[in-house]
């Protein structure tokens, strides 16, 4: 009786010892504050994916835990003088985790997939740099005649279309990472579900539920699988902040990336450096119909501009959950200074008095109020915002009404070429190139909403897609921004920060301008 | 018997038929499709996005196909949620929401149909009175509030259930959303049981129940109960297809994997096939349950007949 109760207590005790070891060596439980759409890196459109997706797969090159450039799959890569030809060395050791190699044709493969047509990839754009990938995914040329070529099994040559020295930054985002051919080809579009993905990332994927979880485990055939801490990675979609936050305290999950920015002082309070708050690269921004009388005036965009108390804004609306935005580019781009506004040193009261006179001189004055229309979409903060704007234009005589809509109708409205006076924005950016932001001036653009064309900063714009030299190229589109910036077609009012709670139990995660967080650099208590 | 329920299953064809049609022509009216997002992408690539899920077919012909495909079972892929078919969303989140609506549905029955009998037994004492109490702050506490603090109480400080997830779909993870789910119902429950009691006390057949020396257990239970419990049934019909069939704030705020989030989540991401897939479940359910409604009348009720 003895032994068999010896026994028991042995197995009791063995069970719980691996039970303890099975979840103490870590598995990080990330609380993730919106549901992922899909995890076919050519087919994803969310900044929530590309976490997941940096876990899952490794691009030629890669984030560190910084959210800076490291090469990935390719160990080294050579540029032509002309800058139009990269010739890439893919690492020997990278091997798909089924066991076969990481061949320069399966990036081919990738690249081809991601720009046909039939695909229908909402970022295939994100390739449009190489020879011809834009006429192949307008039907106009076929993948063949893609700027792609697999010299051997590990050197891939990639001719683009012109220069583009932003092109490596690019090959960060992950549509442009690539995919294994033997597995889309066995499964096709199937290739993605858990039980039949092979990926080349840290992690693998080993369960896909639609608002519950995403589970990934650390993936053994990885090339650097012998620095990577973490047995797995557990994505949980969490879209309601507030329980997201209870989640986090009661220890269900080990980190949130956003929280409610209302609560910003009390949390501080309770929880300190658990908190993680810092600038990330978005932009929240008002747009004006540029070519449409009276928001033609640059002068007039500025004084309205200048009225615009942003410290008011990110303090009171956003509780400081958003950062006083002065440029279009927000800070944080290596080598870059963002064009501010010269205003932006000036105190609040002389700024206004400065507005008033202008104002005056277009002969608006609260006697002579103007209309002003405001296109935006429903959210609480947005109306804060909205109604922000409209009270601090007031004493000047404008008289600022809304029209509201939910988000798909407001964008297929802009989209569209709507008409309107002064519209909401926002852009985060895809890769850590101020030219994602500038584009949003460029005579169409498809996401130049309010029609701005200056064609100076065309040139500025365009001199910079094809200059090799990268401090020149900086100074060049620093220059556009400028620009933009003294005539205002966009009104930028707030740069975007970014929100984690992060438990002191993970260790490696670091604070960036992108919001990137390999777990493959994470470690857990 | 048989010839009612024949005809009531032929009736709801034509009705399913009217909900699929004017819900497919309303959702094509609101602005935005599913690809408008803030990130504008270039007309060309929207174009290759429509022309792969036939978004660029004149709307006539979509709804066509919608309705060939309906006909044979297939609801269709999610534009939103890629690589997940609706009735395979349908397939992980049904038996989700559906378990906890009917472990919802059980509590409101079971709790609501006893208090309000107690409350209408002992009329204008103090059980009467919090019964009425608890009927009102159930109906008039919303659910959001309602969940928050259930979180908070349970999950946080007392430590007794998770805060929120399904996790491995233990009971525990459940407790939460079936009491939230089920305390507004509850209410409704206990005021209908409550009302309809005590009606049924004062009618003629049970005063002559009583005069015959029946015990009090059979005169509240075989004879009041079986009347007054009526209108709960009707009641209940719709109200458990709605239960089962999830709720958007019950599931978002407990994060569980239902599919009652699809319904709203759908509609603003413009997500038409997930719309038509949700609106076409919650028919069917509907249908099902007023059905079922009915024949549980004829059962109950000796004066109702069908035939």
């Amino acid at each position: 009786m003895h032994k068999f109760q010896n026994r028991l207590v042995i197995c009791v005790a063995a069970l719980a010892l691996f039970a303890g070891a099975a979840q103490a060596a870590g598995t990080w439980n990330r609380g993730a504050n919106s549901d992922v759409q899909s995890l076919d890196p050519h087919k994803t459109s969310t900044v929530e994916e590309h976490n997941i997706l940096l876990d899952l797969f490794t691009g030629l090159v890669t984030d560190d835990a910084n959210g800076n450039l490291i090469p990935g799959a390719a160990e080294s890569w050579t540029v032509s003088a002309d800058g139009k030809v990269y010739t890439f060395k893919l690492r020997k050791d990278d091997v798909w985790s089924d066991g076969t190699p990481v061949k320069a044709s399966d990036v081919v493969f990738s690249w081809k997939r991601l720009l046909d047509p039939k695909t229908g990839s909402e970022y295939a754009s994100m390739a449009f740099p190489v020879l011809n990938a834009e006429d192949i995914n307008g039907g106009k040329k076929k993948p063949d005649e893609l700027g792609v070529k697999a010299i051997d099994d590990t050197t891939l040559e990639v001719t683009l279309k012109g220069p583009t020295p932003y092109f490596l930054e690019m090959l960060t985002h992950h549509a442009m990472y690539p995919v294994s051919e033997a597995n889309v080809t066995k499964f096709g579009d199937d290739y993605v579900k858990a039980g039949n993905l092979v990926s080349n990332g840290a992690f693998t994927l080993a369960e896909n539920v639609p608002g519950d979880h995403i589970k990934l485990v650390k993936n053994p055939k990885f090339f650097d699988a012998a620095n990577v801490k973490l047995d797995g990675v557990t994505y949980i979609p969490t879209e309601d902040r507030a329980a997201g936050v209870k989640r986090y305290k009661a220890g269900e999950v080990d980190s949130m990336n956003d929280f409610p920015g209302e609560q910003l002082a009390e949390m501080k309070k309770e929880m300190g450096d658990q908190l993680h708050m810092g600038p990330e690269l978005g932009t929240y921004y008002y747009i004006f119909k540029s070519q449409k009388a009276p928001w033609n005036n640059p002068d007039l965009r500025n004084a309205i501009s200048m009225v615009i108390d942003r410290d008011q804004l990110a303090d009171k609306v956003w509780k400081n959950s958003m950062l006083p935005g002065y440029s279009l580019v927000p800070p944080g781009i290596k080598g870059y200074s963002a064009a501010m506004m010269d205003y932006a040193k000036m105190g609040q009261l002389d700024r206004e008095d400065a507005a008033k006179k202008v104002f005056e001189k277009l002969g608006i004055s609260p006697s002579h109020p103007m209309k002003l229309e405001l296109r935006y979409n429903t959210s609480e903060n947005h109306k804060n915002t909205a109604v922000a704007f409209q009270e601090m234009l007031k004493p000047f005589g404008f008289d600022v009404s809304f029209v509201t809509a939910d988000g798909k109708t407001h964008y297929s409205y802009l989209e569209q070429k709507g008409d309107f006076d002064v519209a909401r924005a926002g852009w985060i950016a895809d890769f850590k190139d101020p030219v994602t932001f500038l584009n949003l001036g460029h005579t169409g653009d498809g996401n130049n909403y309010g029609e701005y064309s200056n064609k100076d900063y065309d040139a500025l714009l365009d001199q910079a897609a094809v200059e090799a030299d990268p401090a020149k190229r900086m100074d060049e589109l620093s220059k556009a921004e400028a620009i933009l910036i003294k005539d205002l077609p966009l009104l930028p009012l707030l740069y975007y920060a970014n929100h984690n709670l992060v438990s002191p139990k993970i260790h490696g995660f670091v604070d960036n301008v992108m919001d990137v967080h390999p777990s493959r650099f994470v470690s857990k208590d | 018997m048989l010839r009612y329920t024949l005809r009531r299953l032929l009736t709801a064809v034509p009705t399913l038929f009217l909900i699929v049609t004017i819900s497919f022509f309303l959702m094509h009216v609101a602005p935005g499709g599913p690809f408008d997002m803030e990130k504008g992408i270039p007309p060309e690539i929207k174009k290759n996005i429509e022309h792969v899920f036939h978004l660029d077919e004149p709307v006539w012909r979509q709804y066509l196909d919608y309705l060939g495909n309906l006909a044979h079972g297939d609801l269709g892929p999610s534009y939103v949620i890629l690589n997940f078919s609706v009735a395979e969303l349908f397939s992980i989140g049904l038996k989700i929401s559906a378990w906890i609506g009917a472990w919802a549905m059980v509590f409101a029955l079971v709790v609501g149909v006893f208090l309000g009998v107690v409350a209408a037994l002992r009329q204008n004492r103090w059980m009467d009175y919090a019964v009425i109490a608890l009927a009102t702050a159930g109906s008039t506490l919303p659910t959001y509030v309602i969940a928050p603090i259930y979180q908070l109480v349970f999950g946080l400080l007392l430590r007794l259930t998770p805060v929120g997830g399904w996790g491995d779909g233990s009971f525990s993870h459940a407790i939460g959303p079936i009491i939230t789910l089920g305390l507004p119902q509850l209410a409704t429950v206990a005021r209908l049981m409550r009302g309809s009691m005590i009606e049924s006390l004062n009618a003629h057949h049970i005063r002559t129940a009583r005069a015959m020396g029946l015990s009090d257990y059979s005169v509240v239970v075989r004879h009041a109960m079986r009347g007054a419990v009526l209108p709960v049934i009707s009641y209940a019909g719709p109200a458990a297809a709605q239960l089962i069939t999830g709720s958007i704030i019950v599931e978002t705020i407990f994060q569980i994997p239902g599919v009652g989030r699809y319904f709203i989540d759908s509609a603003l991401n413009r997500d038409y096939t997930l719309v038509m897939g949700t609106v076409v479940m919650i028919a069917v359910f509907t249908i099902v349950f007023n059905f079922i409604v009915d024949l549980l009348y004829a059962v109950i009720d000796p004066r109702v007949r069908y035939e």
